[in-house]
């Protein structure tokens, strides 16, 4: 009976797993075949080679990935020249400055960060942060690149600082001993000898962020200006992938060019976070391995 | 191994089984369609019309319900398309591309004008320009004219904000005023009340959008500055805030606003679309701060319901 009973639990949690591969696997597979049909009809080289995106124009359709592709990787970049900084050094503080009292109030309220909804956000990119931006660069508006940045960056800042900090913390104590025992001081070895040696560990929690950044739709939507053309600076507006699919699914009667051009432009979008995720677990199982 | 392929045929198997069973729920769902509760999707610039149209319908006729819901002209029209709705509000003309997909699907678009819209073009209140022409409102949102001193104003650029793609007053603007493609350099905002509140706070700005979402108390809501249009160079330029203008055609930019349903409308659909053009709805719609159906329109509207 009882070895009746844990065949029945393994198998009900080989279940859980095993759904969670093939809903994964069926949206890809969804994804594709959604968009060959948007890469036949339009030309993979057409797709991939022009900048210009018009479904509904007034004269022809253009469907040209660039503009939208480099306008996410940019506010992504962006996102990661603010948060990467503010999170590793937020993390070093945690785990090697801060007293063990500032300790358990920093880390969970950084964890609550994660918490806020992205449309909330983007209200404040539109409210504040974007005046700001206006005000502080001398600029007519502030929906542009660099909005949509800090408002990834803040969105970001949960994932680097708790993951960094759980490498930092798990650099083996004798390193440290050993750094001080040669007369280094605390700045001396925690730049030295604790954050190289939690490297893996920070870029894998920093590839993960950016994840979390390039899906990211509501607040680029709200704060970035949707304005479709190729960014010459950060503060241009720009629109990015997220933004595109969300604002043209809503209006696109399903099985036209247009309904799978934006399913190709969710498979690009797929594959780029795909990749990013990965290379953030080869980078962190090698970490396991090291330690 | 035997063992092994059969734990995975199990596992297969339920799987497969709870998706046929999402399936099978889910388009189970999509089935219900009570004959006496009607669905509206669409025009944002429309959306609070509707509304106070649909409550005051069901005040009036308690065996029916109506929902309404926004999204921009588009989703209304891809709702309609792909069977999701009764009622899409649109505030433009259906293309024919659209009609030819809608037969595709087994549905035929039938139009009819629920109300007249007057679409104002403002600048932001330091830009004291009191009328342009259309061409030239063209040639700005084209892109062609990229400083306010090339028709008069400062010598500042201009910012050009508007809607997105799904908008029918994004299409029907395009259509009626540039007759080409947007610049790409236009901001795409999320509705007209966004528009609005980016044009007062830039001082190059220049947006459009439904006369209702500008005017507080017949002025100009603060920060804004509509414009006059006049037709070409010749003609006197026209301001929206006066009524006759719309009413009489003689402001350049005013359009109707329709419902679509699918084929000629029936029961339910029916009783709202006669509660809509009867004097009362015709009075929301007014109260809204729409206009009522033109004459034309209401020569169009007993064509389309003939027998």
């Amino acid at each position: 009976m009882n070895r009746f009973k844990e065949k029945m639990i393994r198998r009900f949690f080989q279940l859980n797993g095993l759904f969670v591969i093939f809903v994964l696997i069926g949206i890809f597979v969804l994804l594709i075949r959604n968009s060959y049909p948007a890469f036949r009809e339009i030309g993979v080289w057409n797709f991939f080679s022009s900048a210009e995106w018009n479904p509904t124009s007034f004269t022809g359709p253009k469907y040209g990935i660039l503009a939208q592709v480099y306008s996410s990787l940019i506010v992504t970049f962006g996102a990661m020249l603010i948060a990467v900084p503010l999170g590793v050094a937020t993390a070093a503080y945690i785990s090697e400055v801060a007293g063990p009292g500032v300790k358990n109030i920093l880390k969970p309220t950084i964890e609550i960060l994660a918490g806020i909804p992205s449309v909330v956000l983007g209200f404040m990119g539109i409210v504040v942060i974007g005046p700001l931006i206006a005000r502080v660069f001398n600029l007519n508006q502030g929906l542009n690149a660099i909005n949509g940045s800090i408002l990834l960056g803040i969105m970001a800042l949960p994932t680097i600082t708790s993951l960094s900090e759980d490498a930092i913390s798990a650099v083996a104590k004798k390193y440290k001993e050993a750094s001080y025992g040669l007369g280094a001081n605390r700045w001396q070895t925690l730049v030295s000898v604790v954050i190289p040696s939690a490297l893996s560990g920070i870029i894998a929690s920093i590839m993960l962020g950016m994840g979390r950044a390039i899906g990211e739709t509501m607040a680029v939507l709200m704060a970035t200006g949707n304005s479709p053309a190729m960014p010459e600076n950060i503060f241009d507006s720009l629109r990015t992938m997220t933004a595109t699919i969300a604002i043209e699914l809503g209006e696109v009667p399903f099985n036209t060019t247009h309904y799978y051009a934006l399913f190709a432009v969710g498979l690009i979008l797929f594959i780029m976070t795909f990749l990013v995720n990965l290379v953030s677990d080869i980078i962190l199982h090698k970490y396991q391995e090291v330690d | 191994m035997v063992k092994l392929f059969t734990n995975y045929k199990l596992a297969e198997m339920s799987v497969l089984f709870l998706v046929l069973l999402i399936a099978v729920s889910s388009l189970g769902l999509g089935d219900i369609k009570a004959s006496n509760y009607i669905q509206i999707r669409g025009s944002d610039t429309m959306v609070n019309l509707a509304q106070n149209l649909a409550e005051n319908f069901m005040d009036e006729y308690d065996e029916y319900s109506v929902s309404v819901t926004g999204g921009g002209s588009g989703t209304g029209i891809a709702a309609l398309i792909n069977g999701q709705v009764d009622i899409a509000n649109v505030s433009r003309e259906m293309s024919e591309a659209e009609i030819s997909q809608a037969e595709d699907n087994d549905v035929y678009p039938m139009n009819i004008a629920i109300a007249m819209d007057g679409l104002a073009v403002f600048t932001n209140e330091s830009i004291e320009l009191e009328s342009l022409t259309v061409e030239q409102i063209g040639a700005i949102f084209r892109g062609d004219i990229t400083n306010w001193s090339e028709v008069g104003g400062p010598d500042r650029a201009i910012s050009l904000y508007g809607r997105q793609s799904n908008s029918g007053t994004f299409v029907y603007f395009r259509a009626r005023v540039l007759q080409a493609d947007y610049s790409d350099r236009m901001r795409r905002m999320n509705g007209t009340a966004q528009i609005v509140e980016a044009v007062k706070n830039d001082n190059t700005a220049i947006g459009y959008g439904g006369i209702g979402y500008t005017v507080e108390d017949g002025q100009a809501v603060s920060g804004l500055n509509i414009l006059k249009i006049a037709v070409d160079e010749e003609t006197e330029p026209a301001s929206p805030l006066i009524p006759e203008n719309v009413e009489t055609g003689l402001y350049p930019i005013a359009r109707p606003l329709f419902n679509y349903t699918d084929g000629k409308p029936e029961g339910a659909i029916r009783a709202y679309i006669d509660y809509v053009l009867s004097e009362t709805g015709q009075d929301i719609a007014v109260h809204t701060g729409f206009y009522p159906v033109s004459p034309e329109y209401r020569e169009f509207n007993e064509r389309q319901l003939a027998e």
